[in-house]
């Protein structure tokens, strides 16, 4: 299974945010990592969460726009020149970055890169070239 | 079928015989009860008497909001008090609203014309008409009230609001008939999904739907989502209330206006100068049997257009168009007029918002902004902000080449466009002018 992310339409208005963070927080969603991308009218919210069906239907049930959507993440080595040798075996490539996020973990040395790329199946392929670890939807989620 | 075969098939040489002998009654009575009337009638230098022919209600003035405002609240009424059976008003959108009333006389000629109305959209004795007009000073819920009664039909009088008791109604009485404004029509039937309960299960067959302008998609919008044929009708507090001109079930084609009561005129907005047939202008309404509130050549600010041509429902009153906003509406942006009907349109062409919309102006420097308010949904949203940026710019995009105005449009969360329970605030001015 690959790494899904959870999408969420957000206007641009005060309180938005804190009521996510409130369903989460009462239906007991734990988030990884997160990232906002926002534009002067609304924002996307993009989160990696525990349970992403449960976080789907909680967030719908409250009129919320979501959607589930594909990403990619990569273990990369916590240490300088990690993402570098991603990012230079991607362009060579031609693969194209939409965006990308990271959180560490707390255990273990390795960082994790969520990204999203224009062409999902050419990047997997290239990385596990690489011998990167491209890292299960279900293993994301128990992290 | 025809309520009153009688009048609404009459040929309209009978039918301005009548219309003559009322107007001549009409003048004459406002001239003698209502002092505005008289002084109004001698500035113009006419009489009653001077009215030989229907063209020569053209040399009677015009009345406005504005008159019936000064003479707030019962300096219009043509009988004393106690003839009085009936107050409304309507909503003052500036300051006091507008009192109207009426005879018992009146009431019943409303109901008549209101099951007129009932009667061309399809409904029957036996149907159920689930009534969710507000009831009160609003004109909506009793006109329709009465006239379901007069029709012989069993009104449900549940007014507005309260949505979700309204569709457990809806579920378990089976109206056959709603009436009520198209865009609470909408909202009803997107509470009805939430709760999991389909148009489809239900009894309706006929929807009457005013009070407010629509469009031509957004009735095939209603007549898709809940399943029933859409009618549209009109009526005004100042001229009586609903049931002024309804479309009927046969034709959808056009307003039949009850021209044994009134008489409708389109004039030029800015001039006066009266129209011919078939060009748009506003509309102008004499009522020709009022008691208690006659109004002469009443301005409704509304833009329509007539056409006199008989229907193949049978009927042979002169029908209007659908209401294409108000002149008073009307939007100046950038010294473009834009109606906000026409604005709906183009979104509901598109075909991939929901029939939800707000209008904002700014005015920003010395420019004028109009923002267009649409509502995201799942079938459009996607992780990437420029995949929703792109959908924004292609509608302005069309509604820019479509009516020639630039303006913004905004993508705002699902229900973030506030649901009316009555008329939509569809227009946020926030210019200083």
């Amino acid at each position: 299974m690959n790494a899904e992310q959870i999408s969420i339409f957000l206007e641009n208005t005060p309180g938005r945010l804190v009521e996510v963070t409130r369903i989460f927080e009462a239906g007991g969603i734990n988030i990884r990592a997160l990232s906002l991308a926002d534009t002067s009218d609304f924002g996307i919210l993009r989160l990696i969460v525990n349970d992403n069906e449960t976080a789907k239907r909680l967030l719908q049930e409250k009129g919320f726009t979501v959607r589930l959507t594909e990403v990619v993440a990569v273990e990369v080595a916590d240490r300088p020149g990690g993402l570098h040798a991603i990012l230079v075996a991607l362009a060579a490539a031609g693969v194209n970055v939409e965006y990308m996020y990271a959180f560490v973990r707390q255990s273990g040395r390795n960082a994790v890169m969520i990204f999203r790329f224009d062409d999902t199946r050419k990047a997997e392929s290239i990385l596990r070239e690489r011998g990167m670890r491209v890292i299960d939807g279900n293993d994301l989620a128990a992290m | 079928m025809i309520f009153n075969e009688e009048f609404e098939t009459m040929p309209r040489e009978a039918l301005e015989a009548i219309q003559l002998r009322r107007l001549q009654a009409t003048a004459a009575r406002v001239y003698n009860t209502v002092p505005f009337y008289r002084r109004r009638f001698e500035e113009a230098g006419v009489s009653p008497d001077s009215i030989r022919t229907l063209a020569d209600l053209q040399r009677l003035p015009f009345t406005t909001k504005a008159d019936l405002r000064d003479n707030y609240p019962f300096g219009m009424f043509a009988v004393p008090m106690d003839s009085v059976t009936r107050i409304h008003a309507s909503s003052g959108t500036t300051g006091k609203p507008t009192v109207v009333g009426y005879t018992a006389r009146d009431v019943q000629t409303w109901a008549e014309l209101m099951a007129r109305s009932l009667m061309a959209a399809g409904a029957r004795k036996d149907d159920i008409v689930h009534n969710a007009y507000g009831y009160g000073l609003f004109t909506g819920g009793l006109g329709v009230h009465y006239g379901a009664e007069r029709l012989g039909a069993s009104v449900i009088p549940i007014s507005g609001g309260n949505t979700r008791r309204q569709v457990m109604i809806m579920k378990d009485f089976g109206p056959t008939i709603l009436t009520c404004t198209p865009s609470y029509a909408l909202h009803l039937a997107e509470v009805a999904h939430e709760m999991g309960v389909s148009f489809q299960e239900l009894k309706f067959k006929a929807g009457i739907f005013g009070a407010e302008p629509w469009s031509e998609t957004m009735r095939r919008e209603i007549e898709r989502t809940l399943n029933l044929k859409a009618m549209d009708i009109y009526g005004l507090s100042e001229v009586m209330g609903p049931g002024v001109a309804v479309e009927c079930i046969e034709a959808q084609n056009g307003l039949h206006l009850f021209e044994d009561h009134f008489i409708a005129e389109i004039i030029h907005p800015k001039t006066g100068a009266p129209q011919p047939y078939g060009t748009p202008g506003e509309l102008v309404f004499t009522s020709i049997t009022k008691e208690a509130f006659p109004v002469i050549r009443y301005r409704t600010r509304d833009l329509s257009v007539l056409h006199p041509e008989p229907c193949r429902c049978g009927r042979t009153l002169a029908r209007m168009g659908r209401i294409q906003g108000r002149s008073d509406d009307m939007l100046i942006i950038r010294g473009v007029n834009v109606f906000p009907s026409q604005i709906e349109s183009v979104i509901m062409e598109s075909g991939r918002f929901e029939p939800h919309y707000q209008l904002v102006v700014d005015r920003i420097g010395t420019l004028d902004q109009l923002t267009v308010r649409v509502e995201v949904n799942e079938a459009m949203f996607s992780d990437a902000i420029k995949n929703l940026q792109s959908i924004e710019r292609e509608l302005e995009r069309t509604i820019r080449e479509t009516l020639g105005v630039t303006t913004r449009v905004k993508l705002v969360e699902p229900k973030g466009i506030q649901r009316s329970e009555g008329k939509a605030v569809r227009v946020i001015d926030n210019r200083k002018l």
